[in-house]
Formats: C-alpha cells, structure tokens, sequence
C-alpha cells in the first residue's frame, strides 16, 4: 500500500435489514454535497471506534456509480470476527455521524472484456452489484452466478434476478444446487473475463480451476482489499532532537515528525522517492516497512525506516532525527 | 487576476516570447547544481499564487496560441489523438476533471453550469459555449478526449490500469520531446520507458509503479523532466523530425541565446474516478537562453548542470552534437558564486 485515500465525513442517512445477517448502511456526505465519484468494484474503508482503538474495515460500494447522493454498503453480522461488523450492526443508526475513506479500486472491471463474468459468494455479491450498474449504461454483456447457502440468505437475489432476467443465477447449497465450474468456464466466448468475489475458499476454488482449463492470468480478477494501516498508536524518540513523541493512530510517522516542529526531508509522501529515509538508533518493537524504497536486505537489518508510510508496533522506537 | 494572452507562433517565423512575468515564474526544474535521474514525485498541492503551481491546470499567456498550434498539428496528422474503444469512460472522466477545476480556479475564464447530466461549458478565451450530455458522445463535436484536448495546455495521455501496471490507451500528444503516441499506443509502462537510459538500472522505474498504480483519488502527485529544443518549437514529433532535426544545425556559438530553449515538462498524475485510469497530463514550458540568463542564480545553475550532465543524457536528451559549444557558452554567464537551495530565483 502506499498513500491513503482521504477521508469523508459522512451521515448515516439509513440502515436496512437485507436478511436476518446482512444490514445494509447507506451514507450522504455531511456537507450536502455530490459524493465524489467512483467505479464499480471499488470500496471505501469505514472507520469504527471501539474504545480508544480505531478499527478500519474496507467495505465495497454496491450502490450506482451513476448516483452520487449517497453511498451504500452491506455487511453481513460475523460474531468471530475482529467486531468491525458487529458494531456496525449493533451501535450505527441513521443520523450517525462516521468518517469513510474516498473509494479505492483494487477489483476494476475490465472494459477491453467482450463479456464480463462474475461469480459471488455470500456476501461477496456486493462489488457486482455496483459493477452490474456501470455496465448497464451500456457496457459489454455481463453473467452473474451467486452462490448462496439458501434463498432467503441470498441477498439481492431476487432485485437482481427481476432487473436482469437470463443474466443472473442463483446457487443455493439448501436446495442441493451446485456450480458447474468446468462447464461455465470452458463453454465462454473469447474475451470473457472472469470476476470472483466471496469466501476464501471460493476464489482459491475458481481461480485455481480456471488456470488449469487455461485462462489466461490477466483475464482472471479477483476481489482485494488494501489492508488498512493498523491504526495503532506507538512512541518514538527523537534522539537528534532531543523529543519524545506519540504517533497517533490517524496520522504517520512523518505527520508526528513534523507536528513536533522538526523539519524532515520527503518528497512524495508515499514511499518511492527515497527522501525521508530515517536511521534507526533503536528498536525496542517491530518495524512494519510499507514503502517501496528500501530493499530486502535493508529491511532485514533493520537499521532504515521510511516514515511517511511506515510504522512500528513495540515499546519504544529511536530514530536518529 | 486577468492573463493577455498573446499572439504567437511556434513554427516558421517563432514569434513566442515569455512575458518578464513570464519568465520570472517559469518552472526551472534544478533544486542544486546537478542533475541526475530520481523518482522526483512530490503532491501536486496548490503552490504560491502566481507559480505555475498555484493551480492543478496552470493557464497562462500562450494559453490561445498553443491551442491554435495544437489545431494545425492535428489537422496535418489526426493520429495524434488516439482512444482505443474501452478508454472513452476515462475520457470523460478527464473532461470532467479539467472542467471542474478550470471553472473553480480560473471562474472569469471558464464556466461550467451541470443539472444531472446536462452541461454547460463556456470558454471564454477560446470563444467555445456548448451544451451537451455527460457520456453522450454523440452531443459534443468531437469525441471528449478530443474536445478537451484541444482547450487544455499540454499533451494528454490516459493510462489504463490492469495487471498492476499501466498502459498507454489513449492520448492526445502535439507538444512532445520527441516520442510518439501512435507508436506507443497499447503499450505498457516499462515498454515505452524502454529508450530511456540508466533509470531502468537505477530501480526509478520500478519505483515509480508502484507509487503512480496507488495513487488514490483526489490526490494528484507531480514531477518537473526538461529537455532542450532548437527554436520554440512545440511539435517535437519523430513523426516530423525532418522538420525540426535540421535546425540543430543552426545552433551558433552567436545563435545559442535566441535559439536554445530550456523545455521544462510538468507532469501530473490524477486518478480518474469512473474509469479507475489515470490521466498523465504532460505541460511543456519554454524558455529561450538568453532569457533564462536574466536571473542569475538559474545562470549559473544552468551551465553546471550542463557541464556535469552524465554522457549517456546529453545522448538520450540529443544534445550532443552542441554540448560543449553550450558549456562555453554558458560558463561566460557564471561568476562562480554559490547558489541558493531550491528552484525559485533569489
Ligand atoms: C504514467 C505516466 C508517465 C508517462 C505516460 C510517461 C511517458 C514517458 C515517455 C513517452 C517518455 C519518452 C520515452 C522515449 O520514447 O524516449 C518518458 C521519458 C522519461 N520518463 Fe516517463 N512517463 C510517465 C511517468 C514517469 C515517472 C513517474 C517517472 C519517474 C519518476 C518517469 C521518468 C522518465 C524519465 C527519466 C524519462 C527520460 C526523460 C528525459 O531524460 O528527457 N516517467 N516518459
Ligand atoms: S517521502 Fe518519499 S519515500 Fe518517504
């Protein structure tokens, strides 16, 4: 990863029950103005305090590209998980004010495709939906199949279905159906690519399938999210100039530098240009390099840290600044 | 503040000319006395008023005649404005971002009134008033690349973002340093960057990948390349090379100070939201050397540079049959003295 989108400070304008586990969150920008644009596949990450720690969880966008009134997400209640989704279901009620990030794509469609298809599991439908909008003010043909574990837990199945009649199949495991992986796949035109979002399991499935009938890599898409920055906050000692400082979790490394007062060298702010680069003096703690400056072999000795993106987890790091 | 903007050629008899305001805020790219490549990228924050960084699009005095010498290339040579099929989203997305930010920076030059997707455009200098509908290209006169091309400063090119790298799928490219659009159309990256010397070793091109593919919405990010032209001449093309090529040997020891030309680019790098492509506007700067020796500091700065460049750029940059004439020269406009940190003059 390298620099963060920014942030948008929004309000809950609605929260919907999709299915007894997906709620749906739709959001306006606070000011009253156009959300800024995006393209489908996109996410945004929603920033949920829990205590003193901030939790930041990518969701996709599934409402319309074209409608820029508001933003909507889904998510589906995971009681195992880190509490992201749990907070959203239990403590997020319309009027709310929340901070989301600007969108980011990491799962584009292709628009030199002849066909696009989009295999969904769960709650992995909500990137297509978005995307099935972008491509319906005219784009190339799209087949979507969703996988779902029963009917009812299928959300959006039957809009879907209504809006997109032939293009849409649904995939219930309660009623003994199943896809047939190596017929879809060996029976598209030339130029289809092939779009997987849902469980782990699923993309290893599809795309391990896929590559042994003979797609081509590149017309292979499956759904990342940018790991978010870890948020948390750390201490460092300025040992040059004589400062302690605490990095909060929001701002970076080079941020805290700088609120300091002290003047540090950069560039580009995003981990490419070589400028920041700060000698370690000590590192009680690990270091989480992000940049794309710094090679292998200067990461393992540890001795070098790039500040505007980079961080560290510990009791105390001492930089030479 | 209000631009007069002049009348000028850029071809045949060369009447440009910078303005003393002008010249006093054109982008010299050397921050000390040496220059070799790096990943100089840096946000394209708002900069001083009046710099040409003050704006994400900078308008300036030859804004009217670059645009009249954009139209003549195109008319001789259309395939310098090329989109393949699946860039047309990112096409109006480009539009959009030009004019939104030209109607917000510059509101006494250009306007634009939106009710859903019906627009009004108004440009003022270039005398243009349309209504059309966003995404329609049937209701603009031109394809959009196109129709904002030519009403923007600078070459165009829309990068393609898949497999992560970047691909060259649609431009709109008159103003060049010699490299073509119709021959690196379709290509990726590292294949049109395949010329260029020593970056390739240095690691600046993988670098800079990976920075440009995560560049995120709303924060654009810049870079300043320079390179030196014989005459003010915009349209360093390959394609026209038997046009240009022989005025190197017109470059005289008595000529160099009206001829020689510090040709300084200043690239953008915007992510464009509906298409997820991102658009590399690339905004050529010209200043004559007898010019650029009217402030001191770049004077000497200048002939250092030059002096010391690398062999392999003074090749790649086709300066080698002046180099040393152009060190001569400009070693007689410099006393030695150190000078300040930093692009701007004292
Ligand atoms: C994605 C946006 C970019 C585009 C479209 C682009 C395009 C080009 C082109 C067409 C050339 C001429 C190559 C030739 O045919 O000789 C060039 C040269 C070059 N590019 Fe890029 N470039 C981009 C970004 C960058 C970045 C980010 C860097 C470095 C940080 C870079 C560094 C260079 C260098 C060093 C040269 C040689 C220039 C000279 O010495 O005059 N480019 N670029
Ligand atoms: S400022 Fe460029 S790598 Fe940190």
């Amino acid at each position: 990863m390298s620099s963060t989108a920014r942030a948008l400070a929004v309000t809950v304008a609605d929260v919907i029950e999709v299915t007894p586990l997906v709620k749906r969150f739709e959001f306006v920008s606070t000011d009253g103005a156009p959300l800024p644009p995006f393209s489908g596949g996109a996410h945004v990450v929603v920033e949920l305090p829990d205590g003193d720690h901030l939790r930041r969880n990518p969701y996709s966008l599934m409402s319309s590209p074209r409608d820029l009134s508001r933003y909507a997400i889904s998510v589906r209640r995971d009681d195992g998980g880190r509490g992201g989704s749990r907070y959203l279901h239990e403590q997020v009620v319309p009027g709310m004010a929340m901070t989301i990030s600007a969108p980011v794509n990491l799962f584009a469609l292709d628009l030199r495709a002849r066909k696009h298809l989009m295999i969904a599991g769960g709650i992995g439908i909500t990137p297509f939906i978005a995307q099935i909008h972008q491509l319906s003010g005219g784009g190339a043909p799209f087949e979507l199949h969703y996988k779902a574990r029963s009917a009812p837990l299928a959300a959006y199945m039957d809009d879907l279905a209504a809006r997109h009649p032939g293009a849409v199949h649904a995939c219930c495991s309660d009623r003994g159906e199943d896809l047939d992986l190596d017929t879809l796949l060996t029976t598209q035109p030339l130029g289809t690519h092939l779009y997987v979002c849902g469980p782990e399991r699923l993309i290893a499935g599809v795309t391990a399938r896929a590559a042994a009938l003979g797609w081509p890599a590149r017309h292979v898409h499956v759904e990342h999210f940018a790991a978010p920055p870890p948020g948390l906050p750390f201490a460092v000692r300025l040992a040059a100039s004589n400062l302690s400082i605490t990095v909060r979790g929001e701002q970076s490394l080079l941020e805290a530098i700088e609120e300091a007062g002290v003047d540090a060298p950069y560039l580009c702010r995003g981990g490419a240009c070589g400028q920041c680069e700060t000698a370690v003096v000590a590192c009680d703690g690990t270091l989480h390099h992000h940049d794309h400056w710094l090679t292998d072999a200067q990461r393992e000795t540890g001795d070098r840290i790039m500040p505007c993106v980079s961080r560290f987890t510990g009791r105390l790091l001492t930089l030479d600044r | 503040m209000t631009i007069t903007f002049r009348t000028e050629t850029f071809r045949d008899d060369f009447t440009f000319r910078n303005s003393p305001a002008g010249i006093r805020r054109f982008p010299f790219p050397f921050h000390e006395d040496g220059y070799m490549y790096s990943v100089n990228i840096e946000p394209h924050r708002p900069g001083a008023p009046g710099s040409v960084f003050e704006h994400g699009f900078d308008v300036d005095e030859h804004y009217v005649a670059e645009m009249a010498d954009r139209a003549l290339v195109l008319a001789e040579d259309p395939l310098r404005c090329q989109a393949l099929p699946h860039m047309d989203l990112a096409s109006w997305d480009y539009l959009e971002l030009v004019m939104t930010t030209k109607a917000r920076d510059y509101p006494e030059l250009f306007t634009l009134e939106t009710d859903g997707d019906r627009w009004h455009w108004t440009n003022r200098p270039l005398g243009i008033d349309d209504r059309f509908t966003f995404g329609v290209t049937s209701t603009l006169p031109c394809p959009p690349l196109e129709y904002i091309g030519r009403q923007t400063q600078g070459d165009h090119c829309l990068l393609d973002q898949r497999d992560n790298n970047l691909w060259m799928d649609a431009g709109m490219v008159t103003t060049q340093a010699d490299w073509s659009l119709d021959f690196d159309i379709g290509m990726n990256f590292f294949e049109w960057h395949a010329p260029v010397p020593l970056a390739h070793e240095m690691g600046v091109f993988q670098r800079a990948i990976k920075f440009l593919t995560s560049i995120p919405q709303g924060q654009p990010s810049r870079r300043l390349n320079w390179t030196l032209t014989v005459n003010p001449r915009l349209d360093t093309s390959p394609e026209n090379y038997p046009k240009w090529g022989p005025d190197k040997l017109t470059v005289t020891p008595d000529t160099i100070g009206e001829k020689m030309h510090l040709r300084v680019e200043l690239q953008t790098f915007w992510r464009l939201p509906r298409s997820n492509a991102l658009v590399f506007p690339i905004r050529c700067y010209l200043l004559r050397f007898d010019d650029l020796v009217t402030i001191p500091k770049w004077a000497r700065r200048m002939h250092r540079v030059i002096r010391d460049l690398p062999p392999e750029l003074v090749t790649y940059k086709g300066m080698s049959r002046y180099h040393p004439m152009l060190v001569e020269w400009l070693a007689a406009h410099d006393d030695g003295a150190p000078t300040s940190p930093g692009i701007f003059p004292d």
